[in-house]
């Protein structure tokens, strides 16, 4: 159990001009569940980082003071336990079951204490593997379980989740959801960033938004917040509950048949699949964790080769995988489910400039091409930054702009909205549907309801996965 | 951590210095291939080959310009050793061996500066201390029973220069590389960019 | 190429399952004595000792042939090298190679070398593959003393290697996917390497720092003494491998001197 106190906090990461927070004052009592929004960039994993005493001196500079229980965050590290927005990254050991016991392991927990702790909270989380389950063969929904494991295993007093559920399929989301309102009793506050505030709710009692200016936007409970501040809300990109977005069904007539994949199967991946996009609409594929939703979007990018099964498209001879590089970026455009693994320049700019002009466009249009994408997608202050520093919607919303800027007939997008605030999600749905309408095809791998039901002509579910033949968890 | 001791290791300090010597590992190992093939290449001239020899070396130096604490040169270049052992060296454990000898030599140059300066010409010292230390054990080790100066002299001498110019000044360079991507930004090496 | 390093043998053979720092330090201790002799007859007999003792570590000899197959090449450059450029000229003519006469001498030292090389670098690959990585750092924290923070380090940045040979395979393919690609001309493909390579160090540096917040975040800077989940045990047998190995050694060296074989290094 702890409490926070925020006194004219700010932060600015060393090499941005712009502070990332700034002016914060917010008090957090003993066990209260807390809601964090605001737009993505806003500072909220910045401010995440802070609570956890994890901003060096030495990356930054800060402002005002930060309080945990009294104490500096540095400090009380003890009491906090943090689960990032990539789980990839924070995981430690080579095995599952080492993974969750290196916490406990680090703060001194007695020998005999740790493989019931392991066990049970890998019960908790609906780990589905044994212990010895190496880290590196885990779906994304899987490494983001272990890794909240690993949290809980350290029974934190205040406990910080960053967008937790992103990548989660809804049973999935489901169970984490469950298990953080389980593991968080009377005596644990919780701090919780989340875009979509339906799914995150049910765990919380008060809700603050931060100001992308700094400062604190609004702050009361749930009920308050949205009956006085919601319309206005809504507008600057939150979330609210009960805001629909319209279908935008296709406009377009040309229904031209662009890419067709039949019984395509890549080992243990993905089962055979038949499937069929076309120009001029929006093919949504769906499905849960690790049933092979970014297998398949490899292999009709042209990216990975088919182990059975054929791919044809755009009336070739030769499969996609085939294709000179050139020949494949000017027919399909791929986003990758982790944004970071498509950046292969140092600025934010260049990223976008690349495309257009491998193609061969004239300097000016490039210009104009990346002018516009970053007003659009709300990147522009951003310009100059390294990529792989921007924060997990901008990187994201770059990476859908890579494939954007050249247009290609066909795109593959995994994941494409994912992290987003309602604006900046609006902004690329309707990118992507006048794309469409202009008689484009769009494939897009996604678990996002919303963007589903709004943009997509044709659905796809991909099956379960087979149930894995290892044996149950034991202790090694 | 407010570190009051400047020379204590942080996390970041060890997971990078580690980072490097296992990547530089998984590229040893790479190399131990090519290095085998390589030797019908230099057949003309065999001393030749210690030509490239400094890629063995580069861990020791740039371990110590991106860290730059006390062991840094030892502990990067062990670890990298061991872990292309690990990964099935074709030395064995001996590869652990001449990485602890190697790690010293770099190790030696540092110290003599005092851990202060990281120049190029401190990374020359160091490259070619390095390739002292590593000629050293090879005179011993691998080209014993050759004759000596047509092949173990020419051999340890062009050993001293790959390392000087390879591990020494083409670490500096890589430095120098890195910096811009910001990856470095929590070292001194890394913190002349302007801000955006 | 596939980069794993998961043990290849038998976990529950009896050498294999003998505590890591144990095994190393043996391998250390029976392969380190025979640096210092170049005759043939050591490194043989030592050579021996190791094929006998392979069936107790659980190694199948197919996986060993194939992680020692670099060794081949290995002994192929010292037979060119020691044709060329060996110091003992004496013996026989065999073959004369324009101005280079190769004659028994340069044959014995050769093949004395190669023995050499196989019977210093097998302990070691026979060791490593049927170690742990986990277990090591364990055992080298648990029973040999080692600083716990380097080698949990060291550990948590060695589950990045199969992680780096995804990195590269991702780094080629968002470059495909950009449309930059080598085809056919070999400087750009060198160029392309370079560049992934690179990049590849770049992304394991950003890893990097990564990770060493979110070990932080889990207490790994925390003051408390580390308390350790898996337990590694060195146990007399573990000792009497040591010895063994050690005395194995001295008693080959031994008899090779007292055959008259011995010829030091220096
Ligand atoms: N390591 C870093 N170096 C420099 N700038 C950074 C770094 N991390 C974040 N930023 C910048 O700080 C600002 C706030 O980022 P932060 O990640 O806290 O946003 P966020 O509110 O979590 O957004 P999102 O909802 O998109 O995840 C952004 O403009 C981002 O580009
Ligand atoms: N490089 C790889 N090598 C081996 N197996 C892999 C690899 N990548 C993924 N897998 C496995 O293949 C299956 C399908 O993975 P994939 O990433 O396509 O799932 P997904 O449907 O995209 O899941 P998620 O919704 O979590 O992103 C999973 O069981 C995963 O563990
Ligand atoms: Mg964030
Ligand atoms: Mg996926």
């Amino acid at each position: 159990m702890s409490d926070v106190q925020l006194r004219d906090f700010g932060w600015r990461h060393a090499g941005r001009r712009a502070w990332a927070v700034r002016g914060l004052d917010l008090e957090i009592r003993h066990g209260e569940r807390v809601l964090l929004l605001g737009p993505s960039g806003a500072g909220k994993s910045t401010l995440l980082a802070a609570l956890a005493g994890l901003l060096p001196e030495d990356s930054g500079e800060s402002e005002g003071t930060i309080r945990i229980d009294g104490l500096d965050p540095r400090k009380a590290r003890e009491r906090v336990g943090i689960l990032f927005q990539d789980p990839q990254t924070q995981l430690v050991m080579a095995r599952s079951g080492d993974d969750v016991a290196f916490g406990p392991e680090n703060r001194g927990v007695p020998a005999g204490e740790i493989w019931p702790r392991v066990s049970d909270v890998l019960d908790r989380v609906g780990f589905p593997y044994p212990i010895n389950r190496p880290t590196s063969a885990l779906s994304g929904g899987e490494a983001q379980r272990l890794a909240l494991a690993g949290v809980l295993a350290l029974r934190p007093g205040l406990l910080l989740l960053d967008e937790p559920t992103a990548n989660l399929d809804p049973p999935g989301a489901e169970l984490i959801r469950t298990a953080v309102a389980r593991a968080t009793g009377a005596d644990t506050t919780l701090i919780i960033v989340e875009h979509r505030v339906a799914e995150a709710l049910p765990l919380v009692d008060r809700v603050v938004v931060l100001d992308p200016g700094g400062g604190v936007r609004a702050d009361g409970t749930p009920e308050m917040i949205f009956a006085a501040y919601g319309d206005r809300l809504a507008d600057e990109g939150v979330w609210v509950p009960g805001f629909h977005t319209p279908p935008l069904k296709t406009r377009s007539t040309s229904r031209d048949h662009l890419i067709r994949a039949t019984g395509a199967a890549v080992g243990r991946r993905l089962g055979p699949v038949t499937i069929e996009a076309n120009g001029g609409e929006v093919l949504a594929v769906t499905g849960p964790n690790g049933a092979g939703k970014s297998t398949l979007a490899l292999v009709l990018g042209g990216l990975l080769a088919p182990t059975s099964g054929r791919v044809e498209a755009f009336g070739d001879r030769r499969p996609p995988h085939r294709w000179r590089a050139t020949t494949l970026a000017g027919r399909i455009g791929s986003v990758f489910q982790n944004p970071e693994h498509q950046f292969v320049t140092s600025k934010v700019s260049d990223e976008l400039a690349l495309g257009p002009r491998r193609l061969g466009r004239s300097p000016a249009e490039v210009g104009r091409i990346v002018t516009e994408l970053l007003e659009r997608l709300r990147l522009t202050r951003l310009a100059e930054a390294n990529p792989y520093t921007l924060s997990g919607g901008e990187a994201r919303r770059l990476s859908v702009a890579t494939a954007l800027a050249t247009a290609p007939r066909l795109l593959v997008l995994d994941e494409p909205t994912f992290g987003q605030d309602r604006r900046t999600w609006r902004e690329l749905v309707d990118l992507l549907a006048g794309l469409r309408d202009e008689g484009h095809g769009i494939v897009a791998v996604t678990h996002d309801d919303a963007f589903v039901r709004t943009l997509a002509d044709r659905t796809v579910p991909l099956g379960v996965p087979e149930p894995d033949p290892l044996p149950r968890r034991t202790r090694p | 951590m407010n570190d009051i001791n400047p020379r204590r290791w942080r996390t970041i300090d060890i997971v990078i210095a580690s980072v490097i010597a296992v990547t530089f590992g998984v590229i040893f190992w790479a190399w131990g291939t090519v290095w085998s093939v390589t030797e019908g290449a230099f057949a003309f001239f065999p001393p030749a080959q210690t030509l490239i020899y400094g890629v063995w070396l580069v861990p020791a130096v740039l371990g110590a310009l991106i860290v730059r604490k006390p062991g840094a040169s030892l502990y990067t270049e062990a670890v990298a050793a061991t872990v292309s052992a690990l990964l099935g060296s074709q030395w064995g454990v001996d590869t652990i061996v001449s990485g602890l000898l190697q790690g010293l030599g770099a190790e030696l140059a540092f110290a003599i500066l005092l851990y202060r300066n990281f120049k190029l010409p401190a990374a020359v010292l160091a490259g070619t201390l390095t390739g002292v230390s590593a000629a050293c054990y090879d005179f011993v080790k691998y080209t014993a029973g050759t004759d000596l100066w047509s092949y173990r002299i020419p051999y340890a001498v062009i050993t001293v220069i790959s390392g000087a110019i390879i591990a020494g000044a083409g670490s500096w360079a890589l430095v120098r590389a890195l910096a811009p991507t910001g990856v470095l930004d929590r070292f001194e090496a890394g913190r002349e960019r302007a801000s955006v | 190429m596939t980069l794993s390093f998961a043990p290849v043998a038998d976990p529950s053979a009896p050498l294999a399952r003998r505590n890591p720092v144990a095994k190393v330090g043996a391998a250390l201790l029976f392969s380190m004595p025979l640096i210092a002799t170049m005759d043939p007859f050591t490194p043989a007999v030592a050579l021996a000792v190791e094929l006998l003792v392979l069936p107790f570590f659980g190694v199948r000899i197919g996986v060993l042939a194939r992680r020692s197959t670099p060794l081949l090449l290995a002994a192929a450059g010292i037979l060119v090298t020691m044709v060329l450029f060996a110091a003992d000229r004496g013996g026989e003519l065999v073959v004369s190679l324009g101005p280079i006469d190769v004659t028994t001498g340069v044959l014995a030292t050769a093949g004395a070398l190669i023995l050499r090389i196989f019977a210093v670098a097998l302990p070691g690959i026979v060791v490593f593959a049927t170690t742990d990585p986990t277990d090591l750092a364990d055992a080298l924290v648990q029973n040999a003393k080692a600083p716990a923070r380097f080698a949990i380090g060291a550990l948590a940045a060695f589950r990045l290697v199969p992680l780096l040979g995804d990195e590269w395979r991702s780094l080629s393919l968002a470059r495909r996917a950009r449309g930059v690609d080598a085809g056919h001309n070999p400087a750009a493909r060198v160029r392309l390497f370079v560049s992934t390579a690179f990049a590849l160090l770049v992304g394991a540096l950003r890893r990097g720092v990564r990770l060493a917040v979110a070990m932080d975040a889990r207490g790994f800077d925390a003051e408390t003494p580390r308390t350790y989940a898996r337990r590694q045990h060195f146990t007399p047998a573990d000792t009497v491998l040591l010895v063994l190995s050690l005395l194995t050694a001295l008693a080959i060296i031994a008899a090779s001197v007292a055959l008259g074989h011995f010829h030091p290094v220096i």
